[in-house]
């Protein structure tokens, strides 16, 4: 197992090095001069832009800057945004937790109901529940989210008004920020109605968030339950005379977890993609919104880092996809 | 030469039998024959707009801001569908709208096809440190969530619809290529292969005329997919500002244009998403139907 991980995490370095390149290559190749680009519309002296050049070592050859640029990733040095002048690392950081909120609750609401409605789809295969739910997730995988998200607006919002347009809490409550989720800092404060608000401006975010996710694990479901119970094992099972219920919780239900695991996992890139559509519209303070903002505002450094950070985080979480699957599918390990 | 001319014979027949078994299977899916006549629709809406458009799709008509459509009270029978906040007449957008869809998918699959059937032919075929070099550069692009590093080209780029294209059919081309590459590896182990080898066929021959042709089912069914997500995609980077500018028509940017008044005219918010999700929805559907017919494991079941 030990070398099973090992082999994993080597054949991680190459493509980690490939993304520090992107990264790294993505203010060099903007067209014109990146200091002249950063300064924006007021442009600089040419002293000023003799120093930045200097400060951010334009004045050396291209690899000496690149090595430069890993020298300061593995210091943990991310730069500075250009707008707030903060460290680029300390604002993900304080962003993070309400990504990972979002989007945590988004999965949860995917799993929870994916999940069974595509076991009960399957053992149902051709009934009108099947046709039905499967019509549904194929229109929730083709879901501009963008718009589904002005659309529960415009209804909930707007014409019911049973929750606010955006943000994480309402502007009544304050209290420190400890964990950095809201959910929990609210709980913790103890203030009347502060959980109860937390949770009104989190729903609509992560059903928007989980709607594509959703279709495509109760889709995955579906059909890995479908080619289990087809399989020979089932079959005995069933002639045994052992209940259905076993049949399907036990035999087939396991078996089947494996690519659905698989999927959820891999849904983490989907839903760092949808966090940028979602976090705009509903105004959520976290990292979608965050590069969207440094993008518009050409924060280069922020959108450098950020870049990083989030490819990152994406190639770690299929890493632990990849281990679980090696875990709860020896059948992988040993090959 | 006999022989030759019998053989041609017999694959013109084989290729006439192997269309009449697609189309038998994929008529056998109803929700893909329905999206498969929703797409020609429109194609028809897009190929036919300056005949059926009852207005210029940028005409700005001063005395009609914000008309509800022609049901709702205070609607125009001169706009169908309403008009937008500077008085564009909202159907004939939509029915532009559909040129943009259509040409933005057909231009990002095909690029992101041939780059990808190029890259990962040479891969399979190749193998050894080609193929591996080649796939650590498609692990990195893949890294990355496309919708993001799309952003991020398009910010390179500049913002506009061209720029919004080659991004996504950039962070797209990774799928084609992995997939021409695990099938290319699939049939270069057959005996097909080895006897055209043998009888002195070059590298690009191999390549191109006899491997490839083989390998065309799934990426077929994955230009569907990108088809549908190409549209998804430049929606949404039109929502985001990124992609086709304003007085552009296209769905996304309609919406982003849209977004301030979504309390007070729903028509102007949910019309182009409406669009959007039933031209993707469709291409799904047959996208479904198409894998269904191609894929020979599920024939028998």
């Amino acid at each position: 197992m030990i070398r099973f991980i090992l082999g994993k995490l080597l054949y991680l370095i190459p493509t980690f090095l490939g993304i520090t390149v992107v990264a790294f290559g993505f203010v060099r190749v903007l067209p014109g001069d990146p200091v002249l680009l950063m300064a924006g519309e007021r442009g600089m002296t040419p002293e000023r832009h003799a120093e930045v050049a200097a400060q951010l070592g334009f004045d050396k050859p291209i690899w000496m800057q690149y090595f430069d640029f890993l020298n300061r990733l593995l210091h943990g040095d991310l730069g500075n945004s250009l707008v707030t002048k903060k460290p680029v690392l300390t604002e993900f950081l304080s962003l993070f937790p309400a990504t990972v909120e979002l989007g945590l609750c988004a999965i949860l609401i995917a799993t929870l109901v994916g999940v069974p409605v595509g076991v009960l789809a399957a053992i149902r295969r051709g009934s009108w529940f099947d046709q039905i739910s499967m019509t549904t997730a194929l229109i929730g995988f083709s879901m501009p989210i963008f718009w589904w998200g002005l659309l529960l607006i415009i209804l909930f919002s707007g014409i019911l008004q049973w929750t606010p347009v955006s943000g994480r809490i309402s502007l009544m409550y304050f209290f420190p920020s400890v964990t950095g989720f809201m959910l929990i800092d609210s709980l913790i404060s103890g203030q009347k109605g502060a959980f109860l608000s937390a949770i009104s401006h989190l729903i609509l975010p992560s059903v928007v968030l989980a709607t594509i996710p959703l279709a495509v694990i109760a889709r995955q479901t579906r059909s890995a339950m479908l080619e289990v119970l087809g399989e020979d094992y089932v079959r005995t099972a069933r002639a045994k005379g052992m209940p259905p219920s076993r049949v399907v919780g036990v035999h087939a239900l396991r078996n089947a977890m494996i690519p659905v695991i698989t999927t959820i996992g891999l849904q983490i890139g989907v839903l760092l993609a949808g966090a940028i559509l979602t976090e705009t519209i509903f105004s959520w303070p976290g990292i979608g919104k965050w590069m969207i903002d440094s993008i518009s505002r050409r924060d280069y450094p922020v959108v450098q880092s950020g870049l990083l950070l989030i490819a990152a985080i994406v190639m770690l979480v299929n890493l632990l996809v990849d281990l679980t699957y090696g875990l709860i599918n020896p059948r992988i390990r040993h090959k | 030469m006999s022989d030759t001319t019998s053989v041609k014979l017999s694959d013109a027949a084989i290729r006439r039998r192997m269309l009449a078994d697609f189309w038998f299977y994929f008529r056998q899916n109803r929700g893909a024959v329905a999206g498969l006549a929703v797409f020609i629709l429109l194609v028809l809406v897009a190929v036919l707009a300056p005949l059926i458009a009852p207005h210029d799709p940028t005409m700005q008509y001063r005395d009609a801001l914000l008309v509800p459509p022609v049901w709702q009270e205070g609607g125009r029978a001169g706009f169908l569908l309403g008009t937008d906040a500077v008085g564009r007449d909202m159907l004939s957008r939509l029915i532009y709208g559909a040129q943009y869809s259509l040409f933005i998918g057909i231009v990002v699959v095909s690029i992101a096809l041939v780059g990808g059937i190029v890259i990962g032919l040479v891969a399979g075929y190749f193998g050894g440190w080609v193929d591996s070099v080649i796939m650590r550069v498609m692990d990195v692009v893949l890294a990355f969530p496309s919708l993001l590093l799309a952003l991020v080209l398009v910010a390179i780029l500049g913002p506009g619809l061209t720029n919004a294209m080659i991004a996504i059919a950039i962070v797209y081309q990774p799928h084609f290529a992995r997939l021409t590459r695990a099938s290319v590896m699939g049939e270069m182990r057959r005996d097909y292969v080895m006897a055209a080898r043998v009888s002195g066929a070059g590298n690009l021959r191999l390549m191109f005329r006899t491997i490839l042709p083989n390998c065309l089912g799934p990426l077929i069914v994955q230009a569907t997919l990108s088809f549908s997500s190409a549209v998804l995609d430049s929606a949404a980077l039109g929502f985001l500002g990124m992609g086709a500018q304003p007085p552009a028509s296209e769905w996304g940017t309609m919406l982003a244009e849209a977004r301030e008044f979504i309390l007070r005219a729903w028509w102007v918010v949910t019309l182009p998403g409406l669009a959007i999700l039933i031209s993707v929805l469709a291409i799904n559907l047959m996208g479904d139907g198409l894998r269904d017919a191609l894929d020979p494991k599920l024939k028998r079941s």
